[in-house]
């Protein structure tokens, strides 16, 4: 019995999550085409606007959700890692476009088979680059998971990726 | 200028720089000894009938695997053969690569402005030591004094093909990271060769 | 990385002028920075708030295009060019695959080219909206900058209708264009210009004759001809400049030597002439695709002679089922909903007759057996196009300037070499005396009017 959130514990989060997945600060990590396709979704054409993840910030230190967005290279890896470790939590990441889901067709030395090697990542946004309709499907895929999200501030640990050596 | 007198004019001045030259689909070309290159492209970007003042790009080809790629041969096995589709018969064939002795060639693509014709100059560099991916390329003579865009495109070709300019002034990878290690454009470097500053190599 | 860093003045003698002990400072900026839309690193060094010198580290952006193009057949290389620059693939489609029928010596339709122009040019307008527009909000007017997006959308469902695609869109075939225009193109074309049109008005009365606007950008940024043509910058920069070059004008490719367009010129070289003469590109584009539209040649269209209309695919094979074989031979299939945006009913007028180059169009892939076999056949590694032994470039004027590309062949199935030209990448190089002797707020509007894209300059 005392395991189980009591009434007014689970309200509040509830409401703590209502109120978070309506004001997504984000930070959009730009880096290569799919880049258009986030400016598209984000100005009046389809106005990401209203779903509450209006405003980006380009702090991490003052946003909430990391959209990165194209292609990571080897050479932009630690400087995206830094990125969201200098975000505070609770902070969520957006995988958008094939390249950061997975590495797309750019499968060689230069570029990083996928950001979950080196980031957590909530939620995956594919396509090469993904249409604006599908980004604000995974945005609000992302708000389902914000709201259902329990115990402010910790999230489960990700799903750890085994680490496949081959030279 | 045409193709043809543009060659001839740099060739008569040059005949022992120039070795050969073509001008294959239209393209002027010179294949030039490296002792030459200086003082070909002061030539070419000063005659007043020539004018090369735009050096629009330099890039380096490895023709170590030239010829070499494997033909994949589908239905062999079944004694059909399926011959590959037909080539479209070539008039004026090209000579082949500048140089058999030499893996690598730096190209050097100029255009005139005020005369609007354009020259490619080949530069063959061979392998003075090593071999395979930890071969050095002979050095080549920087143009970055000539025009300030070789600047960056040597440091490139230095960065993808490890050939070093002498006489350069700031020669540092520019598109890889400096704890890379080899030249990715060579031909034997494999395409899938990751050295990842941080998480895993896959 | 070698820096130059002046050593701490304590240690010198203080100059007789002032007292004040003054040292300089570094200043990184990037590579990730909102107002660097792309991904570069600036190290500056600052003396007071006067850029002394830069640092201009690329590369982040590396993802091994040319390496790529090596190990997938000629026309596996398209997909790729879209991301090269990604804000106007469709020129980048053009200028490979125009590369490519060079080097294999053939020719395609006339009214191919004029599609390809076309399209070109729409992309070309996308661009500069997309340059102007986040130059504009990087200076503060966030307004322009939606209203031009919104215009970009315009012409990018005009190029959806196209290709099937808005950004990535893989039109260009070697030897041809995927699909003919869908029906009543000049229509919406014309529609959607006027849309642009109007865009284009009001961001002419939000920024041209805007005190601020014109504060922050001319006089800023300068570079003289004679030091752009060193660093071989082309383009609108060079335009600037003062220099009236355009690959367009001057080795004219396709049909541009027949379509009416002005090559607009600055005389300052600064941001603002750079500014101005991008907004009148637009224009100019507009006008090209215009007469485009309006001098298209018409192609052999196949019907049905019973109908006059062209056969859909699905309605072919039911006929053929019947046995009756009839609009098979010579009849053209129009695609279903699958496949919009490839309404191809003229495609041997946009195409180059040569099988042994050229995918067929999809109807015919997926409509008939000789179609299908021809396709399958030319996506086989090693009996796709087979390129003569040889080397070429060719250039197009690209949005950003002059983008050439320079193709060797060892006559396998899969290009040798690749080699891009990317304009970008020649303006990047001269950043650092671009931005020499100008203030630390100047850095944002100069590095805005480079137009920097990852895509191209890093590839």
């Amino acid at each position: 019995m005392s395991n189980e959130p009591s009434f007014m514990t689970s309200r509040l989060e509830e409401a703590l999550g209502w109120a978070r997945k309506y004001s997504i600060f984000q930070y959009p990590f730009i880096t290569a085409c799919c880049g258009m396709e986030y400016m598209a979704t984000a100005c009046s054409h389809y106005d990401v606007d209203r779903f509450g993840a209006g405003l980006p910030r380009f702090s991490p230190r003052q946003a909430d959700v990391l959209f990165v967005v194209g292609t990571i290279s080897h050479k932009m890896a630690p400087v995206l890692k830094r990125i969201h470790e200098q975000m505070a939590d609770p902070k969520w990441v957006v995988a958008f476009g094939v390249c950061t889901c997975t590495g797309g067709f750019y499968d060689n030395y230069a570029t990083v088979m996928g950001i979950d090697t080196i980031l957590p990542v909530d939620v995956y946004i594919p396509g090469c680059p993904p249409r604006p309709e599908m980004v604000l499907d995974g945005l609000m895929k992302l708000q389902d998971k914000i709201q259902n999200e329990r115990s402010s501030g910790t999230r489960p640990a990700p799903e750890a990726r085994p680490e496949v050596l081959e030279a | 200028m045409t193709s043809d007198t543009l060659i001839a004019a740099v060739t008569e001045r040059f005949p022992d720089g120039v070795t050969a030259s073509h001008s294959y689909r239209g393209d002027a070309t010179l294949v030039l000894k490296r002792e030459s290159l200086l003082e070909v492209a002061a030539f070419i970007k000063d005659d007043p009938a020539l004018q090369m003042n735009m050096l629009v790009d330099l890039s380096a080809v490895d023709y170590s695997a030239f010829g070499k790629s494997p033909v994949p041969a589908f239905f062999a096995s079944s004694g059909v053969t399926l011959g590959p589709s037909l080539q479209i018969p070539d008039k004026d064939p090209w000579p082949g690569p500048p140089d058999a002795a030499a893996r690598f060639a730096v190209v050097y693509h100029f255009y005139s402005i005020s005369h609007k014709h354009r020259l490619r100059l080949v530069v063959p560099t061979p392998v003075v030591s090593g071999h395979g991916d930890s071969a050095t390329a002979g050095e080549v003579d920087t143009l970055s004094e000539l025009w300030p865009a070789a600047n960056w495109l040597e440091r490139e070709v230095w960065d993808m093909y490890g050939i070093r300019f002498r006489g350069h002034p700031d020669l540092r990878r520019i598109l890889m990271y400096e704890e890379f290690e080899g030249h990715p454009l060579r031909k034997d470097y494999p395409v899938k060769r990751r050295q990842p500053l941080i998480g895993p190599l896959n | 990385m070698t820096l130059p860093t002046t050593p701490p003045t304590a240690s010198t003698a203080p100059e007789e002028t002032s007292d004040l002990d003054t040292r300089d400072m570094m200043l990184n900026i990037g590579p990730a920075h909102p107002a660097m839309h792309g991904i570069v690193r600036i190290v500056a060094t600052l003396e007071g708030e006067t850029v002394k010198d830069t640092d201009v580290e690329i590369g982040y952006l590396h993802r091994g295009f040319e390496k790529m193009s090596e190990i997938v057949d000629y026309n596996g290389v398209i997909p790729y060019t879209d991301r090269l620059n990604y804000v106007s693939p469709l020129i980048n489609n053009q200028g490979y695959c125009m590369a490519i029928e060079k080097l294999l010596g053939i020719e395609v339709p006339e009214r191919c080219h004029y599609i390809r122009v076309i399209v070109s040019e729409i992309s070309r307008i996308g661009d500069h909206l997309t340059c102007v527009g986040a130059g504009a909000m990087e200076l503060g007017a966030f307004t322009v900058f939606l209203y031009m997006i919104k215009a970009r959308e315009h012409l990018w469902e005009l190029i959806e209708k196209v290709t099937g695609a808005r950004l990535t869109v893989t039109y260009c075939r070697v030897g041809g264009v995927k699909a003919d225009l869908p029906e009543g193109f000049a229509e919406l074309c014309s529609e959607a210009f006027v849309e642009t049109r109007k865009v284009l008005a009001e961001s002419h009365t939000l920024l041209t004759r805007n005190r601020i606007f014109i504060d922050r950008m001319s006089g800023v940024g300068v570079i003289s001809a004679e030091d752009a043509i060193a660093y071989g910058i082309t383009g609108p920069f060079l335009r600037g400049s003062g220099v009236e070059y355009d690959v367009r004008k001057d080795c004219p490719y396709a049909v541009y030597d027949r379509l009416p367009f002005d090559v607009p010129v600055g005389t300052q070289g600064d941001n603002m002439d750079r500014y101005l003469v991008r907004m009148e590109e637009m224009e100019q584009s507009m006008r090209i695709v215009e007469a485009a539209l309006s001098e298209l040649p018409g192609g052999p269209v196949l019907t049905n002679p019973e109908t006059g209309r062209p056969i859909p695919a699905a309605e072919m094979v039911d006929l053929a089922k019947m046995g009756d074989i009839s609009p098979l031979s010579g009849g053209c299939a129009v695609v279903g909903p699958t496949l919009e945006g490839s309404g191809g009913s003229h495609y041997s007028s946009i195409a180059a007759d040569h099988r042994q180059v050229l995918l067929p169009a999809k109807e015919d892939a997926y409509g008939n057996i000789e179609g299908l076999m021809r396709q399958f056949k030319l996506v086989m590694l090693g009996h796709g196009i087979k390129a003569p032994k040889g080397e070429v470039y060719f250039p197009v004027e690209g949005a950003n300037g002059e983008l050439g590309f320079y193709i060797v062949s060892d006559g396998a199935g899969s290009p040798y070499r690749v080699r891009v030209r990317p304009p970008c990448f020649a303006i990047m190089s001269a950043l650092s005396k671009l931005l020499e002797g100008d203030m630390m707020a100047d850095i944002v509007p100069t590095f805005g009017s480079v137009n920097m894209i990852g895509g191209e300059l890093d590839r």
